[in-house]
């Protein structure tokens, strides 16, 4: 065993917490890790049913609790509940920006993309860019 | 909350542990409270780890478990039953992801992958803590279904229905059975008629007492769910005497004054007022199209005791367990000017000149003129650049191809050009490719875009089409043709968005109705109870739209089998004290799961527990936050954020390839059953797969499998292949 501690403040990776969907974007995450196609390790993932249930409270108490960003893969217009899914979406990444307005977080914080369920690549290149913005933010 | 935790860390061989100090982990949560147990493993899912989980939750008295694992897709449910077969309720146990989402992707920097572990475990043990018993609900079914749309799909579903035990209502649109099929002569592979299909389909469905056919039926209106629907069906009537003589049917027929374009000809040719798609079309009862007669007082007159022309429409209430909707295709229609559709006289459609094969059997005629040569315009509707069809219609490449062969064999002269931009005639189909190919008839490829498409042309009398082939360099080609046909593909039906609203069934951007999940749930919708089979879903040859309509009646028979229905307990619910009834979650809720209920005087939302899909779609539009679903509750998914948020000091552990092998050796006790008995079953020579199969008695893909993944975890070694090169030998390591 070697000796050298380190945890991920250290790293000064940004902390991303992922949203994902049970059907199709959380298999698409777990194709990323099959592949070994590496992403940044602070990506925390939440698994829902639809995109669309994501409360924006959830979102403020992750940026409000040490996470840099929140990062919502949307099932997009595969979503087999709702057509309407990515307006849904929409609406709560907008009602979520208001709060985070209200308390003084850069919107840029919160960002959502479709992620299907073999996105392996686009998955890992979205949490490449994600964490190259939130590296880039002065609040 | 729970105070009773069991948590259980995998290697998974080495797969995790390779990368994430397992050992560590298990040694830091052992010391959390509330965690009376916390484990390493070497196989989680290994039945003899199943057992003593079983043991420790039994004798610790756990009241919650956490697998650190795999992705919860892969054996969920292996640890739900485990839970359950050690007197758990299943709802108190939380997989987390170790491998997938943690030891894999991050394998390039395994003290990272270990710090991630550990928030991922913590946040596993918060959700945990706040879990509740959750009871499936039970539901009484109905032991009936109705089957909508009697196309080739829906038909070969009802008998299947039938024959296992469930009564069946056969709902058809139109006055006759069959669906498109019934518009071809011959249909690949087997080169069969499509009317016999139907007619035998039909024979079939007759013998069985417990299906009832209704035509010239549609769908007035849908309530209730799963196990209790309750449909309402208008019935049109046909307009013939019941009793009335077949003969004087059959002069009616002969004698009707009017004439109308044949829409089952496509308009190719006419037919009466008093009609049948065709002369053995099933029912054997022609309609009257009685609009068409209201000028026609003497002809009436003398048919007046054949005819019925005051027969009302009928409506007709069912109650059913379930629905398989198999309401097919349509063909796509070309818009005018379209690759000359309509513009230049003699460009049809692929299913245009099917028709018209069968209308002349003899000599291929179009607008007078004998037709000795035709170019087919591939990808017509389908794969579009512009517009919502970007889907390829799977059919067409073969159906093409096929009609081909069947016009050389039908005219002899006949030479046929192939525009395609790919050819898509996959798995036995391919063989018809060659067939044709080998008949003299030219391919050429046009490039995917659409600048590159064919143009048609008319040049005096004579019709071109212009084509720059990617076969010869791009080079652009001008080809004369007696007939262009455009193989057009498949498009939703018109009424797809009825059809979805009536039901709930969500449709796509094609309009196609759409599954849960094209690979693990194909055939469910997501309103329990609602199944979808055939085109109606999106392309398919009959082959595969038959195995979907099956699969649904399979999942259909199984799920009404008992008369009761388990449903999943994850779903919304209402705090009554919180909600103002605004209404705003009604609003969201594509299946009308929420409705407005008086609890105490007061006016609330209240959920329907046998529709609601427990999408969650609701919960976030609520301004008094007083919708949550069960299990993604505020307390659960905010406890695991702040779980995540656990940072810890991790030492390096060192990775030594050798080691990982050494490892593996030692935890030898620790690998699955099946393992062992595959090693009793070796030799310490060289053993073929037969060998090892024969001396453990266990199952052959059993042992093949598990092969594999000894294999990978340095258990067992290649050793060539034995000397007929049929087999690999296999040795221990
Ligand atoms: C040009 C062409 C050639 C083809 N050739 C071949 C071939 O050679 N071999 C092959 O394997 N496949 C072929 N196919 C594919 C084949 O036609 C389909 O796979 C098959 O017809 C699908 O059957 P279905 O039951 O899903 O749909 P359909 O045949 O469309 O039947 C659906 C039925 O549902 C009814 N319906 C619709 N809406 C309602 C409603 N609201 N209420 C009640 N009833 C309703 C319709 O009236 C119809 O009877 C061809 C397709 C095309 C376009
Ligand atoms: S099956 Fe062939 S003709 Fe039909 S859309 Fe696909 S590629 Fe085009
Ligand atoms: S949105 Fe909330 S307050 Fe409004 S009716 Fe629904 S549960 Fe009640
Ligand atoms: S979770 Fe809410 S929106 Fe989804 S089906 Fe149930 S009640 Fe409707």
């Amino acid at each position: 065993m070697a000796t050298t501690a380190t945890t991920s403040q250290e790293t000064k990776l940004p902390k991303i917490l992922v949203f994902s969907t049970d059907k199709i974007s959380d298999p698409g995450i777990d194709q990323a890790g099959l592949r070994k196609i590496h992403y940044s390790p602070s990506v925390y993932v939440i698994n829902l049913p639809c995109s669309s249930g994501v409360k924006p409270r959830w979102i403020l108490h992750a940026l409000e609790n040490g996470f840099d960003g929140v990062f919502i893969a949307a099932d997009g217009h595969e979503c087999s509940y709702s057509a309407k899914c990515p307006e849904h979406t929409n609406t709560i990444i907008q009602t979520a920006q208001e709060l985070m307005k209200e308390k003084n977080i850069n919107t840029k914080r919160i960002r959502m993309a479709a992620v299907c369920s073999v996105c392996a690549e686009p998955f890992a290149s979205h949490m490449e860019n994600f964490s190259k913005i939130l590296a880039g933010i002065e609040e | 909350m729970k105070e009773r935790i069991g948590v259980y860390i995998c290697h998974c061989g080495g797969n995790i542990s390779d990368y994430v100090d397992v050992e560590e982990l298990s040694k830091m949560f052992h010391k959390e409270e509330n965690v009376v147990i916390a484990k390493d493993v070497m196989f989680a899912c290994a039945d003899s780890n199943q057992k003593d989980m079983v043991q420790d939750i039994q004798e610790n008295k756990l009241d919650a478990i956490v697998v650190c694992s795999c992705s919860p897709k892969l054996h969920l449910h292996t640890f739900r039953s485990v839970a359950a077969r050690a007197g758990l309720n299943p709802s108190n146990y939380v997989q987390v992801n170790i491998r997938e989402q943690c030891s894999w992707p991050h394998s390039d920097r395994p003290r990272e992958a270990t710090v991630k572990a550990a928030g991922l475990i913590r946040a596993g043990i918060n959700r945990v803590s706040f879990s509740e018993s959750l009871e499936d609900i039970q539901l009484e079914v109905k032991k009936s279904v109705m089957v909508l749309g009697a196309g080739v799909a829906g038909m070969k579903a009802a008998i299947d229905l039938a024959k296992s035990g469930n009564e069946v209502f056969l709902v058809e649109k139109d006055f006759f059975v069959g669906g498109r099929i019934a518009q071809k002569d011959k249909l690949f592979v087997t080169g069969q008629s499509g009317k016999q299909i139907v007619a035998s389909l039909y024979d079939e469905i007759k013998k069985q007492s417990n299906i009832t056919i209704f035509t010239g039926t549609s769908i007035e209106k849908v309530s209730g769910s799963l196990g209790n629907f309750h449909i309402d069906l208008k019935v049109k009537p046909r307009y013939i005497n019941g009793k009335a003589d077949k003969q004087a049917v059959k002069r009616a027929m002969e004698e009707c004054p009017v004439e109308v374009p044949d829409a089952f000809n496509l308009g190719l040719t006419k037919r009466k007022a008093i009609y049948k798609n065709y002369p053995e079309a099933l029912p054997d009862v022609p309609v009257v199209e009685a609009e068409l007669l209201k000028d026609q007082p003497d002809f009436t007159a003398k048919f007046a005791s054949t005819l019925n022309l005051n027969e009302q429409e009928e409506t007709i209430s069912l109650i059913v367990g379930s629905v398989l909707v198999t309401t097919g295709y349509e063909n796509y229609q070309p818009k005018e000017g379209e690759f000359g559709y309509k513009t230049i006289d003699n460009v049809v459609t692929l299913p245009e000149l099917n028709r018209l094969m069968e209308l002349n059997p003899q000599k291929l005629v179009y607008n007078g003129k004998e037709i000795k040569s035709i170019a087919f315009i591939y990808c017509v509707g389908s794969r579009q650049k512009k517009g919502e069809n970007k889907y390829c219609s799977r059919q067409c490449c073969t159906s093409t191809i096929y009609t081909s062969l069947q016009l050389k064999e039908k005219y002899k002269e006949m030479q046929t050009y192939h525009l395609y931009r790919d050819i898509r005639a996959y798995g036995k189909q391919e063989v018809l490719y060659t067939q044709s190919a080998k008949q003299g008839d030219l391919y050429f490829k046009y490039e995917d875009k659409e600048k590159d498409f064919p143009v048609v042309e008319k040049v005096g009398k004579n019709t071109i089409v212009k084509v720059k082939d990617s076969l010869t360099a791009r080079k652009e080609l001008e080809i004369e043709a007696d007939l262009v046909v455009l193989v057009t593909g498949m498009v939703a039906r018109e009424d797809s968005t009825h059809i979805s609203e009536l039901f709930k069934i969500p449709i796509g951007r094609d309009r196609f109705f759409n599954e849960i999940h094209p690979k693990l749930k194909p055939v469910e919708t997501v309103i329990k109870g609602v199944y979808i089979g055939g085109t109606c879903q999106g392309p398919k040859n009959v082959t595969e739209s038959v195995q979907s309509s099956l699969a649904g009646a399979s999942k259909i028979t199984a799920l009404l089998k008992s008369g009761t229905v388990a449903v999943d307990p994850i779903i919304a619910r209402v705090d009554t004290d919180a909600c103002t009834w605004c209404g705003k979650c009604a609003d969201v809720c594509d299946y009308g799961a929420l409705k407005v209920v008086e609890v105490d005087g007061k006016k609330v939302a209240s959920v329907n527990k046998a529709v609601c899909t427990g999408c969650g779609i609701c919960a976030p539009v609520c301004p008094e936050n007083a919708i949550e679903i069960a299990q993604y509750t505020d307390k659960g998914i905010e406890s695991m954020i702040d779980g995540f948020m656990l940072d810890v000091q991790i030492q390096e552990k060192e990775v030594n390839a050798d080691e990982v092998q050494d490892e593996n050796a030692v935890g030898m006790k620790e690998y699955p059953q099946v393992w062992k008995e595959i090693l009793a079953g070796m030799t310490d020579e060289k053993n073929t797969i037969p060998q090892i199969i024969e001396n453990s008695k266990l199952k052959g893909e059993l042992v093949t499998y598990h092969l594999m993944t000894m294999n990978k975890y340095g258990v067992v070694v290649p050793a060539g292949m034995d000397q007929k090169e049929e087999y690999f030998y296999y040795k221990k390591k």
